[in-house]
């Protein structure tokens, strides 16, 4: 695409963005607070160094999680169970790491295998119910979700919990030290500083290899036309079953990813309150991001930001709800916008190739 | 003479198109009018904005004599104006009566007055001679009948002025037929018809007044009687009438696709098609003809690994291709060009270099070892079939959807040639473009069969079908009925089989 539709593509976020503060702003004055105050707070302690770690390390699961969802968006797929997967791919891969030890690169790329294999089974389920029995994904990996939930409730009471804790709650052994990440602090000079954690590295070549796998190879080509027209795709000779299947279990390896951020920089082991949502979370990032690499990672940093800066306003009085209904406005807009602006350039384009039919 | 319908000075630019300039024109009342133009003339935006769906730039618009202001198609109906639809707004589970008050009748918690609306609509029926069974579903009625259902409704809401878009491409020529008695009947009823179409055969036997648009423009208003079609393709193209080329004829006597005792149910155990046996040779354009719904569009799908069958045995160059995917069939050297170009051929939000893949995506012009897209290849192909096949697009990255029907379908045809395939599937490969693409898509069919290339033709246009056919084979209800020699046979013939009023 020419770089002026780039740039007026660019216009839909900053729009939702202005308009969702302008939201916002107008429900605080209703509650009687003052925005300016509000908001300005929330950037001086978002900007603070601790605040910038703690975005970042926020925004690599959130990132992976949207990429997650992207791959299957890309194809008209809508994978609502990344959850589920990524649950289960943490509490299996937490719990056989935590059984042995060798040198740190391949415990940890044992891990990634484990969590990986882990979540792309459990997301081939859904696949394989869409193609053989006709069950919507969107039912399916809901229903996964629970059933994940349950299961990884269940056995973390009893198979997977430590055994001889003196713990109250139950929690798998924790990682060796060979199977937890480094952090990245030494290499920006902020040892002062909570950890950053290793994950970003992963979390960067995954976008890369993202890109690459959706825009560079035939079989992102064959996600995409499926994605945007379904019945050309067959006619072009792509057996949509097949790529349901492939689709599903890529979408289920990503999100095998998401929780391994947390969990070897920082948890070491699946607890109860291990953090979840991310898999819903990573929905409306790949939403913000349009399913864009690099617009996902905007986007994630954007949310993570939000949700830091938005645990000073306790303190100030301002209720911190006021964060998550900003995300949602943000969505909300983001969507309309994007439409009207797709429409725009499907003109430009029209009355560009009219000129040339003038000529 | 009272005017229906005077249109003066009207003026309406689209981004970058001038889809209507000054144009005026005065369609009198009791009259059946046509405009004819090729694609893109402008009769739809003229259309559009007669029936409020579209705001004209500037002029003005009198209906029955008084100045009107047509905002929506509700005030239009108001008005009197009625329009028929080239695509139907049809509900095919409910029963023609329902079909006709959809909208009307809006009751809350209490019932429909089916037998009021009955009698009424009987009434209605009765003064326009329109006759159909009310209580059949659509989804029984022919192509013909379902236009009557849409004419009944217009009519039922008071329509005085029937607009009617491109009717009788759908049908075959004795429905064209039923439906220009119909209009006969209505315009002895004072009914006003305004028939847009570009046959220009079709117009000279119906209308009394034919209006001639080209490029956004009104060349001119004509009584039916003061012209001939020579001179009305003139004016509509500002050249002499096309028509199909010629054959050099020297078909060879060998096989290229052998299809045998083809048979496909539906989940019923209704047959789709059942008995299905034909040669297309090398060399050879085999023309399908049939009404829509006689299962020659799933039996061309059944070739290419789309619709499944039951039993039958399909062979492409000696090789037994009914176990093989899609992909596989289409890589050793089928090419199809499906019906419907946005909805099938091309993916619309995608720009030509994508375009230009879809089908091929595997082979290994396309596909590196590493199993990324070559895209430099892509690039080169999409030029190539934009200068063969004079594609106007500014560009390989413009998005297919800006493309107009006619460069879109060349784009596609020269897709699917480009590639030296041994067989080429056509279904419609011109329907719904100005007749320079058509001219072009001919050209380039005929150029490639004399080359050695085997097509199957599947055309609702009879003379396209029996212009560029060798032979022609006749499906109706599902079974292949008549084999023709292209060389001695009529649109007429051809819809007595069709149809099955001959056998």
């Amino acid at each position: 695409m020419k770089m002026r539709f780039r740039l007026v593509s660019l216009s839909a976020p900053i729009i939702a963005l202005t308009i969702s503060f302008g939201l916002s702003s107008l429900i605080l004055l209703i509650i009687g607070k003052d925005p300016y105050e509000t908001f300005k707070i929330m950037f001086e302690y978002g900007i603070r160094g601790k605040s910038i770690v703690s975005i970042i390390n926020r925004s690599i699961p959130l990132y992976i999680s949207a990429i997650a969802v992207a791959v299957g968006f890309k194809m008209g797929l809508f994978n609502i169970g990344v959850e589920g997967q990524y649950l289960m791919g943490s509490l299996i891969a937490a719990y056989i790491g935590a059984q042995f030890s060798v040198i740190t690169p391949l415990h940890i790329l044992f891990i990634i295998i484990v969590a990986v294999t882990t979540s792309s089974l459990w997301a081939a389920i859904a696949g394989y119910l869409k193609v053989e029995k006709g069950i919507h994904e969107v039912i399916s990996t809901i229903m996964l979700n629970y059933i994940g939930t349950g299961l990884i409730a269940y056995s973390l009471t009893t198979i997977f919990d430590e055994p001889n804790s003196n713990y109250d709650l139950p929690r798998t052994k924790e990682l060796p030290e060979s199977g937890k990440m480094p952090p990245l602090n030494t290499l920006f000079n902020i040892e002062d500083l909570q950890d950053l954690h290793g994950f970003l590295v992963v979390a960067v070549l995954v976008g890369i290899f993202y890109y690459w796998l959706v825009w560079k190879t035939t079989l992102g080509f064959d996600l995409r036309i499926t994605g945007s027209n379904p019945i050309a795709a067959k006619f072009s000779g792509i057996n949509p079953n097949k790529l349901v299947v492939i689709a599903m279990i890529t979408s289920g390896g990503f999100a095998g990813l998401v929780g391994l951020g947390p969990l070897l920089g920082y948890f070491h082991r699946y607890t109860i309150d291990f953090p979840t949502g991310l898999g819903f979370a990573g929905i409306g990032v790949a939403l913000l991001g349009r399913n864009h690499p690099f617009g996902m990672a905007v986007g994630a940093l954007l949310f993570a930001f939000l949700q830091r800066s938005a645990q000073i306003l306790d303190l100030n009085d301002v209720p911190k709800e006021i964060e998550q209904m900003m995300q949602a406005f943000i969505l909300l807009i983001v969507v309309v916008f994007y439409e009207v602006i797709r429409r725009f350039i499907v003109k430009q384009q029209i009355k560009d190739a009219s000129k040339r039919t003038d000529e | 003479m009272k005017s229906a319908i005077n249109i003066k000075n009207i003026t309406k630019t689209y981004p970058g198109v001038l889809a209507n300039s000054d144009v005026s024109i005065n369609v009198y009342s009791g009259h059946i009018h046509a405009i004819v133009g090729e694609n893109g003339a402008g009769k739809s935006t003229l259309m559009k904005m007669l029936y409020g769906m579209v705001k004209p730039d500037s002029g003005s618009i009198e209906i029955f004599e008084n100045k009107a202001n047509i905002s929506s198609p509700k005030e239009a109906i108001n008005l009197g104006i009625g329009m028929v639809h080239q695509h139907f707004m049809l509900a095919k589970n409910l029963t023609v009566l329902e079909n006709i008050i959809l909208g009307i009748d809006k009751p809350f918690l209490k019932n429909i007055k089916l037998a009021k609306y009955r009698s009424e609509i009987q009434k209605v029926m009765n003064l326009y001679s329109l006759n159909i069974d009310l209580d059949q579903y659509v989804d029984e009625l022919s192509v013909g009948e379902k236009q009557r259902v849409e004419i009944i409704k217009v009519l039922y809401r008071g329509a005085k002025i029937l607009i009617l878009d491109e009717p009788t491409a759908v049908l075959v020529p004795q429905e064209v037929d039923e439906l220009f008695k119909n209009l006969r009947d209505l315009k002895d009823n004072g009914v006003t018809v305004l028939f847009i179409s570009h046959k220009l055969d079709e117009v000279l036997e119906i209308a009394d007044e034919i209006s001639v648009m080209r490029s956004g423009q009104m060349i001119d208003t004509v009584l039916n009687s003061n012209v001939s079609k020579i001179q009305l393709a003139e004016m509509m193209i500002g050249k002499s009438l096309p028509v199909p080329p010629p054959r050099a004829t020297s078909t060879s006597e060998v096989a290229i696709l052998k299809v045998e005792n083809l048979k496909s149910q539906d989940e019923d155990g209704r047959n789709i098609f059942t008995d299905i046996s034909f040669e297309v040779n090398k060399s050879e354009i085999l023309g399908i003809a049939g009404v829509e719904g006689n299962g020659q569009k799933e039996v061309v799908e059944a070739i290419i690994g789309i619709q499944s069958i039951d039993s039958g045995k399909i062979t492409f160059m000696d090789q037994d291709i009914k176990n093989k995917g899609t992909r596989e069939r289409l890589e050793s050297g089928i090419s199809f060009i499906p019906e419907d170009r946005q909805l099938q051929a091309m993916i619309m939000d995608m720009n030509l270099t994508n375009n230009v893949i879809i089908g091929r995506q595997n082979i290994e012009k396309y596909k590196s070892n590493l199993g990324t897209m070559k895209t430099k290849n892509a690039v080169k192909e999409s030029e190539k079939v934009i200068s063969a096949f004079e594609v106007k697009t500014p560009g390989t990255s413009t998005l297919a959807t800006a493309l107009s029907g006619g460069n879109q379908q060349k784009f596609v045809v020269g897709r699917e040639l480009e590639d030296d395939p041994s067989l080429l599937i056509a279904s419609q490969p011109t329907r719904g473009i100005d007749i320079g693409a058509q001219a072009l898509i001919w050209e380039k069919l005929r150029k490639s069969r004399d080359e050695g290339l085997s097509v199957l033709l599947i055309s609702a246009d009879l003379e396209e079908l029996i212009g560029l056919s060798d032979r022609i084979i006749v499906f109706y209800q599902g079974k292949l009925v008549k084999e023709l020699d292209a060389k001695n046979v009529t649109p007429e013939d051809l819809g007595g089989y069709m149809t099955g009023l001959k056998k």
